[in-house]
């Protein structure tokens, strides 16, 4: 039997860069002016073209999908020139302020919209969905199963290592205690971790080749939804910023640095 | 008084603080139910504390990632008739809060510090530089009960311990739900060996070693264990196989804010500082001046590790006597 075509879906997300300063704006919301594409991101992007590169007679398509405001095409274009297929953006005002709830609405829409419009030449495809581990701002993780569940798919979260198999993905995971081996049939979502591997750079020739692929933009309207289906459950009330840590005493070891740590704890009553 | 629930997804012979640190939050709120997934033998005695009203157990044990704990934690929020489910922010209930919460159509709060009687959540955002507050939109008259996933130590564990006292046993409910057939298979499960230290995310005290340790992680060790505190590491310590992956740091690790942080040989990567920066206080140990640790630390040594912690250790000894 000749294994089904696979569409494989990563979830892409532009977020603030975290080496600079992040803030909260007046409305209660991360600033999302300026971005780069999160990294935790990549991970999935390049589990996804190694599954696709381990099986060269299977037809599978990497398709990036992003849920943003407009210059979240860039994480798209990044996800095309580390190696998508070709990657979908959607952008909406209605979903500025949107919860993981509202989120979650928006991408089961997306995702059946993204694997209805795709074409395979072998056959019905199946599909699966791959996520980071979290949002680097959000950090909650709770994303995928929120998508799976609305999905009707399967999940697995927090994968360090992944194998496809005729008709399941064997993952490897560590949940609270134990680490697991858990085999999984399509279609699923599934996150995993910055152990899973080592990202690829583009090279220059990827870079060129990204121009001629397709990245196509969507609003809530061309998947179907309309503002009321996305209107966030959580609402933020008040943010505050920590005063930033500053930098305290900083001696040069003489020779009784050990000392005087432990002197310092005492001071500080941490002992 | 309201009814609070909370979701424990594995429960073993005694309660972790984290677990501990769950009930005093509910109890805080009104009365409180327990839905247990995975368990062995009868697990109602360990949850007899006071203010534990009712236990739901499925018919058999439901280790994660089984989705029918799903099923037992809509359940059981019909039978407890509560207005908030509690859990930890853990990977395996995070999957099944997550889940429920679109189940019931309502919202989800996760990485909470605490909450108040109005079901205000505070938490921590942008890896602990914001503070926020948030909701439900329809707080004045929810349909449906507010989710919410805790991050552990944010009640003093004396506290706790005051707070959370043996009471009664709770009446237990056996609820009908069977683990689901295909879908998601377990086919191998290893225990991940548990430290005689203090768990890294509850612990008092935290010393972490990163590259700058060249791979002998002896000297922190023994530091460690004459403070009591856990043992913490860098990515670039746990990728290179020197200390398990468990004991990472970081983004991608454990957050811990304890009252002290001492960290040696790691240079201070804006992913070690996003699980860590909020510490009370952060020692620094590093041989380069300037290593962006020294930004962000309290008391810091521009030394050689192998050189300062054995003093160090020394320096402790001798104030013991
Ligand atoms: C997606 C992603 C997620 C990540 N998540 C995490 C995370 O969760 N946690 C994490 O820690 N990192 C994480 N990292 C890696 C992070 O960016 C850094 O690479 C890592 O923290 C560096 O570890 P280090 O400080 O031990 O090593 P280095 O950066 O190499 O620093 C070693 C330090 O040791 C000092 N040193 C050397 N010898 C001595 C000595 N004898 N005495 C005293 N000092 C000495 C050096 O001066 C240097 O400052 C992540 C990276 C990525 C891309």
């Amino acid at each position: 039997m000749v294994n089904a075509p696979l569409h494989i879906i990563t979830l892409v997300k532009w977020v603030p860069d975290a080496q600079l300063e992040r803030r909260y704006n007046a409305e209660g919301r991360i600033d999302r002016s300026e971005g780069v594409l999160s990294e935790l991101d990549e991970y999935p992007l390049e589990a996804a073209l190694q599954i696709k590169e381990a099986a060269p007679d299977r037809e599978i398509r990497v398709t990036a999908l992003t849920m943003g405001p407009a210059g979240a095409s860039t994480a798209a274009k990044k996800a095309l020139q580390i190696g998508a297929d070709d990657a979908y953006q959607l952008t909406d005002d209605d979903l500025i302020g949107a919860d993981i709830w509202a989120t979650s609405v928006a991408l089961k829409a997306a995702v059946e919209t993204v694997t209805g419009a795709a074409e395979f030449d072998s056959g019905e495809p199946e599909y699966l969905v791959l996520t980071g581990m979290a949002s680097e701002e959000g950090e909650s993780g709770a994303l995928p199963a929120q998508l799976a569940e609305r999905l009707g798919a399967h999940v697995v979260t927090y994968a360090t290592a992944l194998d496809l198999e005729a008709e399941r993905l064997v993952v490897t995971r560590s949940g609270g205690t134990e680490s697991q081996r858990v085999a999984v049939s399509m279609p699923a979502v599934v996150s995993v971790t910055d152990q899973v591997n080592d990202p690829r750079y583009p090279n220059f020739k990827a870079i060129m080749a990204a121009k001629k692929k397709p990245l196509t933009r969507f609003t809530l309207a061309d998947i179907g939804l309309r503002r009321e289906h996305v209107e966030a459950k959580v609402r933020v009330l008040t943010t505050a910023a920590r005063p930033p840590r500053t930098a305290g005493e900083i001696i040069t070891d003489e020779g009784d640095a050990g000392v005087k740590i432990v002197e310092f704890l005492a001071k500080e009553r941490l002992l | 008084m309201s009814n609070v629930l909370v979701f424990f997804d594995e429960l073993g012979e005694t309660l972790t603080p984290a677990q501990k640190e769950l009930i005093a939050q509910a109890a805080a709120l009104g009365e409180v139910h327990i839905a247990v997934a995975a368990y062995d033998g009868d697990p109602t005695p360990v949850l007899a504390v006071n203010g534990v009203q009712e236990v739901y157990l499925p018919e058999v044990s439901l280790p994660a990632p089984e989705v029918a704990i799903v099923d037992l934690l809509e359940t059981s929020v019909a039978e407890s008739r509560a207005v908030v489910v509690l859990g930890s922010s853990t990977a395996d209930a995070t999957d099944a809060l997550a889940r429920l919460a679109v189940r019931l159509d309502t919202g989800l709060i996760s990485g909470a510090a605490s909450i108040t009687a109005d079901l205000v959540v505070t938490k921590s955002e942008l890896a602990g530089s914001y503070t926020t507050t948030s909701r439900l939109v329809s707080a004045a008259a929810p349909a449906q009960p507010l989710v919410v996933t805790f991050k552990p130590n944010n009640i003093d564990p004396q506290r706790v311990d005051t707070l959370v006292t043996e009471g009664e046993q709770p009446e237990v409910n056996v609820l009908p739900v069977r683990p689901s057939v295909g879908g998601v298979e377990i086919e191998e499960r290893t225990a991940m060996e548990v430290s005689a230290r203090p768990a890294l995310a509850e612990a008092r005290i935290v010393v972490a070693g990163g590259r700058g340790t060249d791979g002998d992680f002896t000297p922190l060790e023994e530091l460690a264990d004459e403070l009591g505190a856990g043992l913490g590491a860098s990515r670039a310590a746990t990728d290179a196989g020197w200390i398990e992956h468990a004991a990472q740091v970081g983004q991608t690790g454990v957050t811990v804010s304890p009252q002290l942080y001492i960290s040696a040989g790691i240079s201070g990567a804006v992913h070690q500082r996003a699980g860590m920066q909020t510490a009370g206080t952060i020692v620094a140990i590093n041989k380069d001046e300037d290593a962006q640790v020294f930004e962000i630390a309290d008391f810091g040594v521009v030394g050689d590790l192998h050189e300062v912690i054995p003093q160090m250790i020394e320096e402790l000894r001798r104030r013991k006597g």
